[in-house]
């Protein structure tokens, strides 16, 4: 089985060589700018789209507040990895290169509404947000921190899953931040996890499903298996809003789905209930 | 390929050894290795998953609770079995038996032999990512030994959910991987007949994991394969957990948590 499958069939990015956007959830066409002054959601069907690790951020900590850590915690090529296209240090050194971060997680301290958390936001444009050991590394060590210091633990997820080219250690990342994250919530501290387009394979059946609450935006897409996967192993089409959101909320895994312009305040006035009495 | 031999054997070679029909599943080494067998059913939710059986047993006079993916040998037993490919119900009673075996201080030994997690609507409509996930903080946690045997397939995150444990012991042609060769050779080749090279590429042999500090142990299998010798392939296994079973029952239970979640830490990280 593989949770990577159905990236090499669709790659739901609205295109950003062209002037034009194009929703990937209503088609819609729209001016690029119109899509980027509307912070990433379509005007027409209200999909939340991707930001950069970095614009969440921005828009989520208090500003000044995030004082990044661990950037030194990179990637490592245990397996050596070679594939027909070449090897997986040449390409994760091209998008360290091209992307300026250095895993598919930002971790920092921040505070939120005055909240002092560890704020972790992936990046989907590294490596389709993969889990590497990099990655897994930053989550263990984040929880540490926020055990030390008595913070709460945020963090935005962004994925396709576990990172092939680590093999192995990159599935063995998925026990390691689900242990950590256990002694976290364990010592009574507060985990909010936000489930973010798309969230899906090793990272949704890990960390990202394991918050004291499960946050998501709008039409996010949210699963275990790639849809194709399914369609082959059910022989049926799925509906348009299988793994959406909506239908995770519906089902009972999300505790809520918040709009973008609402989800600082949320988290701030969740944080406010954790932290009353406690 | 006998055991002087292994390294001839590429790693498709071991694939398709793991995946062969004739190899022992869970209700071979349970007929072979426990004098004692009394499965448990259900979630206590919704249903009753047959790809993930569990129950007591008792093997040698010690006592303990077996968990392991139910794969079947006949297409019948496939068929009951869904192949092995396990369902949100299915982590679910593994982790109710899973606090059942802490509360009555009994150790856990699982059997992982899986091609992955069931990938079906059903699946997910019930939760299958959080299923896994909770799984693998669950038995993070369980306050009572755990031990691990791959012995033939380890399909990903379906095998995972049910191999977080103090010691972790591997067949000598068992597999673990992140993903199937095929899938893996159908992105990154582009072609999933490359799926030989994708297993070479991804170190899914037990040589492999031992080296990059994922298991503790192989079992040696008799020559030829575990498929050719079902009873002395099953007594190196009994051998194997009993050994690794009376080393963690030595050790304070806070003693043991602590080593786990370190082992846990540690993966990924050499230095
Ligand atoms: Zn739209």
């Amino acid at each position: 089985m593989g949770w990577f499958e159905k990236k090499a069939v669709k790659a739901e990015i609205p295109p950003t060589k062209a002037l034009w956007a194009v929703c990937p959830k209503c088609k819609s066409h729209m001016a690029k700018k119109k899509w980027k002054d509307n912070n990433s959601i379509c005007p027409k069907c209200n999909y939340h789209g991707r930001l950069s690790a970095r614009e969440r951020i921005r828009q989520i900590a208090d500003e000044g507040s995030f004082e990044e850590m661990f950037r030194e915690i990179s990637y490592s090529d245990h397996l050596d990895f070679h594939d027909a296209t070449g090897d997986y240090k040449s390409k994760v050194e091209a998008t360290i290169a091209k992307t300026g971060e250095t895993e598919s997680i930002v971790m920092g301290r921040a505070t939120i509404g005055g909240h002092k958390v560890m704020l972790g936001v992936m990046d989907f444009s590294f490596m389709g947000g993969s889990l590497g050991t990099g990655t897994g590394e930053r989550i263990a060590k984040a929880c540490e921190t926020a055990l030390a210091e008595k913070r709460a633990l945020v963090i935005f997820s962004a994925s396709g899953g576990a990172r092939m080219h680590e093999g192995i250690l990159s599935l063995m990342q998925m026990a390691k931040t689900s242990a950590a994250i256990g002694k976290l919530k364990d010592a009574g501290l507060a985990y909010i996890s936000v489930l973010t387009d798309p969230t899906t394979g090793g990272v949704s059946a890990s960390f990202a499903m394991l918050g004291d609450i499960n946050i998501t935006e709008p039409k996010a897409l949210i699963g275990f298996a790639g849809r194709r996967v399914i369609e082959n192993t059910i022989h049926q089409k799925l509906p348009d809003d299988f793994q959406s959101a909506e239908y995770l909320e519906k089902h009972g895994f999300i505790d809520k789905i918040v709009e973008r312009k609402d989800m600082k305040a949320f988290i701030a006035k969740m944080l406010g209930y954790f932290t009353a009495n406690n | 390929m006998a055991t002087k031999k292994k390294s001839a054997a590429t790693a498709w070679d071991r694939v398709k050894l793991a995946r062969d029909a004739k190899r022992p599943h869970l209700k071979d080494f349970i007929a072979l290795i426990t004098e004692d067998f009394e499965e448990l059913h259900g979630d206590r939710l919704v249903n009753d998953d047959r790809a993930l059986i569990g129950g007591f047993a008792t093997v040698d006079g010690v006592k303990m609770l077996i968990l392991g993916h139910h794969k079947g040998a006949t297409v019948e037993e496939n068929m009951e079995a869904n192949f092995g490919m396990v369902n949100p119900d299915g982590y679910r009673k593994a982790m109710r038996l899973g606090k059942l075996a802490e509360k009555f201080r009994l150790p856990i030994v699982t059997f992982v032999d899986t091609p992955g997690a069931y990938p079906g609507d059903t699946a997910e409509a019930r939760g299958q990512a959080e299923a896994i996930a909770k799984s693998l903080e669950v038995f993070a946690g369980l306050k009572t030994p755990i031990v691990v045997v791959i012995t033939g397939e380890g399909g990903s995150g379906g095998a995972l959910a049910i191999a977080v444990g103090d010691k972790v012991l591997m067949m000598e042609n068992a597999v673990y991987s992140v993903i199937s060769p095929e899938g893996c050779a159908g992105i990154l080749w582009r072609d999933g007949k490359e799926a030989p090279a994708a297993a070479e590429a991804l170190k899914i042999t037990a040589a492999d994991l031992a080296r990059l500090g994922v298991i503790d142990e192989i079992v040696k299998e008799p020559a030829g394969g575990a498929q050719k010798n079902h009873a002395a392939a099953a007594n190196n296994v009994k051998k194997a957990v009993l050994k690794a079973l009376k080393e963690l029952s030595s050790l304070p239970i806070e003693e043991l948590m602590e080593k786990r979640y370190a082992k846990l830490m540690k993966m990924g990280r050499f230095n």
